[in-house]
């Protein structure tokens, strides 16, 4: 084995500390982020869809300035603007509202998409055997769209595992800024970029397979 | 005098399935001939051979004394290089059942695109071709249209167009009319007459019987992957000597 | 709270906001141009019939799509020059951008090939066309106008991520807003401005993409 990757090792259990809590940092971004965003974005998603006029408006406004906005321009303005208007959140909080915010446009474009991909066929269907707009929502038109949702939701998990690398500018110390510190004592930039690149492939490998997976499992048979 | 197609123990197999099991065909210069016979009899498949559209496996087909896309090297079949498949090709014209034309060019473009890029002729030229020949298809003042503004009639007038501008010595048409409305066949019908007329040579695949009888000089009808009759269609469509023929006449309408 | 909105600082700082922007379109155009080359050649590949032009192909296309990008720019500017790669600040991040959109757009390109149906190509073979002439005339030009669409959202969401070029000091919109900020402590002002433009170009970009797929769309 040549010497640079003998060193490289040692480098790497001598960093596997950092480099684990940089992972669970990330792990934990990003899980609060899809929690909080999906949660925020159902809502979007039916205020899209069902919502009277002016929440409609309210919500489309919402969704398409956060749709218009980079990602790292809705993490640095969550991270320097609300502490100026006296709401103190520190980075990882800032950073995870920025996501979950993010989160919560994608989300609900999901579910309008979903929703209003079901032909309208089914919703007079429904009300022609006597369901109520409430039964037929339950009953008809939530586990079809759930199977269109399902799996496109899994693909925004791991964008925000992508996306939770952004909050390493604002210095939380997920594992992209964990790698950069090992970095800054190494200097062996080479190798653990790469390593951090095989760790994020890893998990977005992971959760991709697992959408595919979904996918089979969701599909009606046909 | 060679014949123009000669059709020599023709195979052609899909996996485990024989769709053309041994046929033989000869055409002379100026010879129209219609195959009818049921759907999976591989009429179709036939010329698509000809065309080589699809592989087969054995026999020979010869254009114009030319063997089409295999050469016989010690003993063994070789499919001919790209190019000079692409240039055999040019031998014959065809015409599809779904026209086929490209979408996102005019009809003028559509019948260009050959001319200048495998005649090598200088775009001026094959414009002023291609306006004779959407001219003589009926359709020259459709000529900047694209195919999604014409009717299906018009688009296969126009594909019809695009092939014969290329100068083939062999026609082969693939059910041209059976996606079209009723009222859109005549129209198609009545340019392969009038080609027929010019001294064109055709092999027409077709469902029309009444059209098979009044244009052909020769119909052959397929049926399971062989050549099960064929004739002057005066004769045949009277007096069909073969059971499956008789059958296939009765289930058919002419109108 | 004490804060009353001022946006007199960032206006004496518009011209280089404006900059910021200019530069930060300019990133794009230039990843989606390189990034169309990419993912055109790749989207062949993935449709080709032998094993050592797909599976590359693939292997390049899971592993982009699988990376966060922040990583790529950070690996391309960092860590490459160990390799002898040595690439300026915005040559860098044009490169990772395009080899980043490269991956998406293959799969774009991938779909909008498949969607082309066969009989064009059968018809290109019927008047004597070779592959290669069938693929440059009647192929690429059909599955271009029907991947329209999905070209012009890869844009805008490629423009969107020029943003990270602040991560490595590239001047453009999100820096330059970040050196405002710093600058003038003028912090909601700034950010409402900055997500402002990103916001307006990116509708302005819409619209212009929904005129050039109309234009380009074929009449019927």
């Amino acid at each position: 084995m040549p010497v640079e990757l003998l060193a490289f090792f040692d480098q790497l259990w001598l960093a596997r500390f950092p480099l684990l809590r940089g992972l669970g940092l990330t792990v934990a971004i990003s899980s609060l982020a899809i929690v909080a965003g999906t949660l925020l974005g159902v809502f979007v998603g039916l205020a899209l869809t069902y919502g009277a006029r002016p929440l409609r408006w309210i919500v489309r406004g919402y969704t398409d300035f956060v749709r218009g906005t980079p990602v790292l321009v809705l993490i640095l303005a969550s991270f320097y603007v609300l502490s100026t208007v006296g709401l103190h959140l520190n980075a990882f909080q800032a950073g995870v509202l920025a996501l979950a915010v993010f989160c919560s446009s994608h989300v609900g474009e999901i579910v309008r998409g979903a929703l209003l991909a079901i032909p309208a066929g089914q919703t007079e269907a429904a009300k022609a055997i006597g369901l109520t707009f409430r039964q037929t929502f339950i009953y008809v038109l939530i586990p079809q769209a759930i199977r269109q949702i399902l799996p496109t939701w899994v693909n925004t998990a791991a964008e925000m595992v992508k996306a939770s690398t952004l909050l390493s500018i604002i210095g939380v110390g997920e594992l992209l800024l964990s790698t950069q510190e090992i970095i800054s004592r190494n200097f062996m930039s080479l190798h653990f970029y790469f390593f951090a690149g095989l760790l994020y492939f890893a998990v977005n490998f992971a959760i991709e397979r697992f959408g595919n997976y979904v996918e089979r499992k969701t599909s009606l048979p046909t | 005098m060679p014949d123009l197609l000669e059709i020599r123990d023709l195979h052609k197999r899909y996996g485990e399935t024989e769709v053309l099991k041994g046929v033989d065909c000869d055409m002379a210069k100026g010879d129209v001939v219609c195959v009818i016979g049921s759907s999976g009899s591989g009429k179709t498949t036939m010329l698509r051979c000809i065309n080589m559209l699809e592989e087969f496996q054995g026999g020979t087909i010869r254009i114009d004394g030319q063997v089409i896309g295999y050469d016989v090297v010690e003993g063994r079949r070789r499919r001919k290089k790209e190019a000079e498949v692409a240039r055999q090709r040019a031998l014959t014209g065809m015409a599809f059942q779904q026209f086929n034309l490209f979408p996102h060019m005019t009809a003028t473009g559509n019948v260009t695109l050959g001319l200048v890029k495998v005649k090598k002729m200088a775009k001026e030229e094959a414009r002023g071709l291609a306006e004779q020949w959407l001219d003589r298809v009926g359709l020259l003042s459709r000529k900047d249209h694209y195919p999604g503004q014409l009717s299906g009639g018009q688009q296969q007038r126009v594909a019809i167009a695009r092939a014969i501008a290329m100068n083939p010595k062999l026609m082969l048409f693939d059910e041209v009319t059976s996606a079209l409305d009723p009222e859109l066949v005549n129209e198609v019908l009545q340019v392969i007459k009038d080609l027929a007329r010019d001294g064109m040579s055709m092999l027409i695949v077709t469902h029309e019987m009444r059209f098979a009888y009044e244009v052909a000089n020769r119909v052959i009808f397929m049926s399971q992957g062989r050549i099960g009759e064929e004739g002057d269609p005066r004769e045949m469509f009277v007096k069909p000597r073969t059971e499956r023929l008789a059958e296939f006449l009765k289930n058919s309408t002419f109108h | 709270m004490g804060y009353s909105l001022n946006f007199s600082a960032v206006w004496r700082s518009f011209d280089q906001l404006l900059a910021g922007l200019g530069l930060s379109l300019a990133l794009a155009v230039g990843a989606i141009f390189i990034g169309c080359v990419i993912g055109l050649f790749v989207a062949f590949a993935l449709r080709a019939k032998t094993a050592w032009l797909r599976r590359p192909a693939a292997l390049y296309v899971t592993a982009i799509r699988n990376t966060p990008i922040l990583v790529l720019i950070l690996f391309v500017y960092f860590a490459l020059p160990q390799l002898g790669v040595r690439l300026g600040k915005i040559d860098s991040f044009v490169a990772t951008l395009a080899l980043y959109s490269g991956a998406y757009l293959a799969e774009v390109f991938r779909a909008g090939l498949t969607a082309v149906p066969p009989g064009q190509r059968e018809a290109g073979l019927a008047i004597g066309l070779t592959e290669m002439q069938i693929r440059t005339s009647i192929i690429v030009p059909i599955m271009l106008r029907n991947v329209l669409p999905s070209l012009s959202s890869t844009f805008i969401s490629l423009f969107k991520d020029t943003s990270l070029a602040a991560a490595i000091a590239v001047p453009e919109l999100t820096f330059e807003a970040r050196k405002i900020n710093v600058e003038t402590f003028r912090v909601i002002e700034t950010w409402i401005v900055a997500s402002c433009l990103y916001v307006a170009t990116c509708a302005v970009l819409a619209a212009l993409m929904r005129r050039v797929e109309r234009r380009l769309a074929v009449p019927r």
